[in-house]
């Protein structure tokens, strides 16, 4: 089980903070087409940076059991 | 508890002055603060209040990343930085960031380098709320694109 978190505008479109793959291990680029078909109404999948246990990843990184797994959406902060 | 923290994300208002005395040591000449506050008006357009979000675990690391590179790169510099979330009003303070340094250039371009790169990767998302609406910032621009770039976070090449 790899858990999935969102903010700030996508985390209001999806209307959840998190939910759960059930995947043992899956890669960047399939995660974004897991979240696409699971939240339609969700935009920004392909242009939030993903990041695995806090850090930021490439296409091919892969998420494993255990990890979590987090959509950034571009920043905002400061 | 007790213990200084140098980088953190909180909902309480910023303690600027413990920031600030937590850079300041022996060997410092100087300090620069900059402090970020809430603005009213973006292009003319009022701004009630702000709604701050973080990913408060990965927000605080990589402030604290981002710390130890600007020591590393501008010498002798200490680094302090924080950033509040939740709803600030007109004039409240969003983030402040301390560096010291014994001599003042090196303490200018690091504070300068810093709130930069807040800006560029770590993971602190605004709402802005208006008159007639509201807003997540920076997320419903299509002009930003990570995607066959460089990581955020990681330096330009020299």
């Amino acid at each position: 089980m790899i858990k999935v978190l969102f903010f700030a505008g996508m985390k209001e479109q999806a209307g959840t903070a998190e939910y759960e793959l059930q995947q043992k291990e899956i890669a960047v680029a399939e995660i974004r087409a897991k979240v696409r078909a699971e939240f339609p109404g969700v935009t920004g999948t392909d242009r939030a940076m993903v990041a695995i246990n806090e850090e930021f990843t490439n296409e091919d990184d892969t998420a494993r059991t255990g990890d979590v797994v987090a959509f950034i959406p571009p920043v905002s902060g400061g | 508890m007790g213990e200084k923290r140098n980088y953190f994300v909180t909902e309480e208002p910023l303690p600027t002055e413990e920031l600030i005395q937590s850079v300041i040591r022996p060997e410092a000449g100087a300090v620069t603060t900059f402090i970020g506050t809430v603005r009213e008006l973006t292009e003319g357009k009022r701004t009630l209040s702000l709604t701050y979000e973080a990913y408060k675990p990965m927000a605080e690391k990589k402030l604290a990343q981002l710390g130890a590179e600007l020591e590393a790169k501008y010498e002798g510099t200490k680094v302090a930085m924080a950033h509040r979330i939740g709803k600030l009003e007109i004039s409240e303070t969003a983030v402040v960031i301390a560096v010291s340094s014994p001599h003042r250039d090196a303490s200018f371009k690091a504070s300068r380098e810093a709130i930069e790169r807040i800006k560029e990767f770590v993971p602190i998302w605004k709402k802005e709320h208006w008159e007639d609406g509201e807003m997540w910032i920076g997320d419903q621009l299509e002009n930003v694109s990570y995607k066959d770039q460089k990581k955020p976070g990681e330096e330009e090449s020299p």
